[in-house]
This record gives structure tokens, sequence and C-alpha cells, in this order.
């Protein structure tokens, strides 16, 4: 194809200079961005990874070759590359690569309740306190400020220590101690769209702060939330896993890959890989939400695009 | 602690976002002095604030926790007028707002009330494991800041390519590996197969009573106390036992260090003065680690106290890898013995310090800087 001829099609609709209508625009920004995301190699790589333990979680059933809780002692601590086990079995016969897929559903499932509750929080108090001002401004702005100087593993601790282990309750603390940085961006996006004409002629028709706010507000809010949110993932997956070692996130017999680690502890200097294998996958998972998350932070922000 | 990382990057940016705003309102000419006061008191009631809060979250927590405190001090055979008379000492009948001010007060007089565990009052197990952590966070940012940053200047030197790459990809795989299966990995490796390195644990079983016995401990620090006594076989040992916990610790720390590093390089490296040494003919070695260096190491300063302060957060799961007998693996027993009074101590206490570090960090960013002393 000469570079003459006009393109049309998809490709065309995508790349135009003129876009017909806002969804067409936005549509032409999407695809821009995303061109240069896939130039970027190790975010294609993050991408990969995250597409794979997706998959995993979707189809554990079908890659599994063991049920990840039957316990099987005759084949307890077997090597990895045996028969059947090609990632070896643990102290009590589980085949170790089941529960390594299975447990991708738990790391899942925390990662997206944290990833829906923080943030929805953290834009509830940013948005009210941009809007408002005033003394609801500072108090909820200290409030955030006190969150944000409190070690957030310290804090998970203490509020898993008060409402006890559990999966629910560390999505709960991780949750608690992860919604400030949220907080901060959406008070700074809803102090630009604050005073603007369109937000004075919603408040002319009569509507109060909370439509204001969860109609006019948030929506303005969440783009740079989402993108806050992808770089927080790693993070949210290791204070998980964290919390699993120490044993007040998922509890035994779940495969929680945190708690594999600390079951594997015991058998660490003469059967390495119990404890290994997990922290591999928790390793690999992380890489690839840092690596994308990385990569998007350079598609985004103009002032890192730059340089 | 990718996530700490960016929080920090931004506290620095606001931190000199605000130093900025400073600067703006400073009145030309004269006396600087009363902004300087202003600052300091406004940071201590900024302090005052936030501890404060600090202290109304770890109340909170410890009310919801549904262990009865009368029940844990007397048993369960205790008769009605007992708890009642306890319910009167403890404060549990007073209004919230009353028992939270005794709480404060009590706080501020170092009482954390007793330890279920240990049955000495908190603080004293608290100054008995902190300086343990202390060495530990210590060694750590000293391995962070000696190769983080030169790994950081040869980043923005060869920025994008290879050498520049590699230090990124490296310190990504830092912020990626959980701590705890990194320790893991570490002791396997250089513990169990090389043997290169102690084990678990300060200092060997043998050594351990030597210094219970023969050593007065003066700073709490095993390094510090075991040379200045002059018991070099219990140093070496020490040292031996310190150096895997913290150059895990310091792998983090370094990643962070070198990631600003590089960014605060790559900011002075286009200033129009470095193009000016390079035209009078100064060697590039000199432009690189002497005129942009130096004028990196302020800001640096302020990184380099807040991941000292991310590293005593970091301890938690190293020292319960390492059985490494400090505030983290104190609050961690003290969780699963139930022991509230020394799990919101301990909590406190890291917060407290945490936050200390942090205005401490801000304060120096503002006032180190030479610019800020006309």
């Amino acid at each position: 194809m000469s570079a003459s001829t006009p393109r049309t099609g998809l490709r065309a609709w995508l790349t135009t200079d003129t876009p017909g209508s806002r969804r067409h625009a936005q549509a032409v920004q999407a695809y821009v961005r995303w061109r240069a995301l896939s130039r970027n190699t190790l975010a294609m790589v993050g991408l990969a990874i995250i597409v794979g333990l997706l998959l995993m979680a979707a189809f554990a059933p079908q890659l599994a070759t063991y049920d990840p809780i039957a316990q099987n002692l005759a084949d307890r601590l077997l090597p990895p590359l045996s028969a059947g086990h090609w990632l070896g079995t643990d102290e009590l016969g589980r085949d170790i690569w089941s529960r390594i897929v299975y447990g991708s559903r738990i790391t899942l499932y925390i990662v997206v309740l944290v990833a829906v509750t923080a943030p929805l929080f953290g834009l509830i108090i940013g948005t009210a306190a941009g809007y408002f001002g005033g003394w609801v401004d500072t108090v909820l702005m200290r409030l955030t400020d006190i969150f944000l100087a409190f070690p957030r593993l310290i804090l998970a601790l203490a509020f898993v220590a008060a409402l006890g282990p559990g999966i629910g309750n560390a999505v709960l603390a991780i949750a608690l101690t992860a919604w400030p940085p949220y907080a901060r961006v959406a008070r700074a996006e809803t102090l630009t769209v604050r005073q603007s004409d369109y937000i004075s002629a919603i408040r002319l028709q009569g509507a109060g702060p909370g439509r204001v706010i969860f109609g006019h507000i948030m929506p303005m809010c969440t783009s740079s939330v989402i993108i806050r949110v992808t770089l927080d993932m790693a993070g949210i997956i290791l204070t998980a896993a964290g919390l699993g070692f120490l044993g007040l996130g998922a509890q035994p017999p779940l495969p929680e890959w945190g708690l594999m680690i600390a079951s594997g502890r015991k058998f660490l200097l003469d059967q390495w890989w119990v404890a290994t294998m997990p922290g591999l996958a928790i390793f690999i998972v992380s890489l690839g939400f840092n690596l994308l998350g990385d990569g998007l932070r350079d598609v985004l922000d103009p002032r890192s695009a730059g340089k | 602690m990718a996530e700490a990382e960016t929080i920090d990057a931004e506290k620095t940016r606001e931190a000199r976002a605000d130093l900025d705003a400073e600067f703006d309102d400073a009145p030309t000419g004269g006396f600087r002095l009363p902004g300087f006061a202003t600052g300091i008191a406004k940071s201590a009631l900024a302090l005052a604030f936030t501890f404060l809060g600090l202290l109304l979250i770890t109340f909170l927590i410890g009310r919801v926790i549904p262990i009865d405190p009368v029940l844990a001090t007397l048993g369960e055979r205790a008769s009605t007028e007992q708890v009642e008379r306890a319910r009167e000492a403890l404060g549990l009948n007073e209004p919230l707002y009353i028992q939270f001010g005794i709480y404060v007060w009590d706080v501020l007089h170092g009482d954390f009330g007793k330890s279920l565990m240990t049955s000495n009052p908190v603080i004293v197990d608290i100054a008995r494991v902190f300086p343990a952590t202390l060495e530990l966070a210590t060694i750590a940012t000293v391995f962070g800041v000696l190769f983080g940053i030169p790994a950081g200047v040869l980043g923005a030197v060869n920025q994008g390519r290879w050498p520049d790459q590699v230090i990124r990809f490296v310190g990504l795989l830092g912020y990626s590996m959980p701590v705890f299966w990194l320790g893991l990995i570490g002791l396997l490796v250089f513990y169990g197969i090389l043997g290169w390195v102690g084990g678990p644990g300060r200092l060997d079983a043998t050594y351990e009573m030597m210094m219970e016995f023969d050593m007065t401990p003066v700073t709490g620090s095993i390094l510090i106390d075991s040379a200045m006594a002059g018991a070099w076989d219990i140093f070496w040992n020490a040292i031996s036992h310190i150096i895997l916990p913290a150059a895990v610790l310091g792998y983090y720390s370094l990643a962070y260090i070198s990631r600003m590093t590089r960014s605060f390089m790559l900011e002075q490296l286009s200033q129009e003065y470095i193009t000016t040494a390079r035209v009078k003919g100064a060697p590039e070695w000199r432009v690189v680690w002497i005129h942009a260096l130096g004028n990196v190491l302020v800001p640096l300063i302020t990184v380099i106290a807040l991941s000292y302060a991310t590293l005593l957060e970091g301890s938690v799961l190293t020292e319960t890898v390492f059985a490494w007998p400090g505030i983290g693996l104190y609050i961690t027993n003290a969780l699963f013995n139930a022991d509230m009074n020394a799990v919101l101590g301990g909590t406190v206490v890291v917060g407290a310090t945490f936050i200390a570090l942090n205005l401490f960090s801000d304060w120096l960013y503002k006032y180190a800087d030479p610019r800020a002393r006309k």
C-alpha cells in the first residue's frame, strides 16, 4: 500500500485529525495512546502477564491437574518435575501447581475488591473536600494526612488485629489504608473544575451538592484515579501477600500465595520449592502490574513522556 | 513498596511546591528569622494534630476489638463487684471522649499499659526491642545510599542506553518482590547452601550468652556495644547476622534512592551551569560527580530520610523472616497473643517515629538549601 492512497476503514477512522463527535475523539485518543503503549516492549510484557493471570483464574479447573486442597500424604514433599507434579508437592502432598493456579483467583479477588472500594472511598472524600472547601476541606484533608503519615502495613496489621484474620478483613484493612492517595488526586481534580461554568449552570438549575458531586464532578476525576489504581496494583498484591504470610489474611487450607510461602518456610533448607514457587508467582504478577503501570504512566503523563 | 515510593515521590514534590510558595511569600530583604520561627511553629502544630489523629485511630481500633480489657486482666472467675471496681479503675464507665482524654494523657506520659505477653510495661519492652530495628534500618539505609546514588547517577548519565535500562529494571525487580520471600531465598542460598552469612537472629546462640552475661548494654545496638567493649568476635558475628537482612531491606531503599537520584540528576544535567562548566573545560567526571551531584544532594537528603522511615515499616516482614528481635517482630508476636496493649503501643511508637521522620525531612529540605538562608 503506497502512502499516497487515502486510508480508509477503521484505521483511518481511528487516526483522523478531524473527529466528528466527542466519542470519536475519545476513540482516536485511545488509539493513539494504545499505539504509544504497544511500542513499549516492557509494558507489553506486563500486559501479557496480567492477561495470563486473568486466563489462569478463569480456566483454573481446566489448568489445575489436581484438587488444590486434596491431601495425599504418600506423595508429600515431592521435588519439582516428579511424575504428575511438575512443580512438586507440599507437606500435605498437595500439588503446588494446582494450588498456584487456584491461588490466582484469591489474588484477583483481593486486588479487584481493594481496587474498587479504596478509590471509591477516596473519590467521595476528595470530591467532597474539594467541592465544599472551608472547614469540611480542612477536616477531611487533615484526616487524609493522618492516614498518609501512617505506615500502611502497620496500620493494616492493627486493623486486622481488631477485626480478626480472614480474607474479607484483610481486604477491608488494605482498603482502609489505601484510600488517602486517591482522595488527594480527586481533591486536586475537583478544585480545577469546581469554578467551571458548567458546574454553575447545573447549580443554577437547582441541583444539590450530592447531584453535582456524584453526577458532574466525580466523572471528571475518574480517569486520573484509574491511572493511580494501575500503579497501585502491585503494592496491593504485595500487602495482601504479606498479610497472608503473617497468617492474618486467607486462612488454611485456602491456596493463597503468601500463606503458601509461610507454610513452606518450615521446609526451606531441605525442600526449597515449597516456599519458592508461590513466591515466584507473586513476583511475576506484581512485576507484570509494575511494568504495565510504568508504561501507562509514560503514555498518560505528558511530563514524563517528554523525557 | 512500589506504593510507598509513589506516595513519597508525591510528598517530595509537595514539599518542594510548599517551598516555592514560601519563597514567593517571603518578604524581600532583611529579616528571615520570623519566617523561620513560624515555620517551626507550623510544623509543631501539624505534628501535634497528626499525632493526635494517630492516637484517635489506635484508640478506636482498641475500642472495636472484641476482647474485654476487664476480662483480660481479671480472668473469668471475677465477681461482679470486682469487675465493677476494675471497670471504674480503668475508666471504662466514663464517656468515650473522657476515655480518649485519659488515653492521650497516659500515652504522653509514656504509659501504654502492661503487655500480657511479657507482663512488663509496654514502654519498657519497646525500649528493649527498638534499638534492634534501628540498627537494621540504619545499616540497610547505608547500603541503599552507597549503591543507590551511584546507580542513579549512572542511569542519568547514560539516559536511555543499556546501563540506564538495566538499572531501571533491577529497581523494578525490587519493587515487585515480596520482601519476606526475598529474605527466605537469601537465607536459603547464602546461609543454607553457601554458608557465607549467619542464620536468623542477631547473634549465634553462644555469643548471645556472652552478650547477655559479660556485657552491659549501653546503646542497645550490638554492633556499637561490642565495638566499644572491644569484643571483636561478637562484633564480627553480629555483622555476619545483620548483613543479609540489611541487604534485603536495603535493596528496596536502593531501588527508591536510585530512581529519585536519576530524576534529580536529569533535571540538573539539563541546566545551563552544566553547559558552562563543560565549555570552561571541566572534566566530565567533575561536571557529573561534583557540579551536578552537589546540587542534587539537598533534595536527596529528604529522599533518604523518607526511605529510612519506610524501612521501619518494611522491617515488620523482614524481622519475622530473620527472627530479628525488633519492634516489628514484637508487634506481630503480640498480635498472635491478642496482646492489644503491646500492638497499639508498638503501632503508636512506629507511627510517631514515621511522622517525626517525615516532618524532619520536610524541614531539612526547607532549611538545608543555601538559597533558603539568604
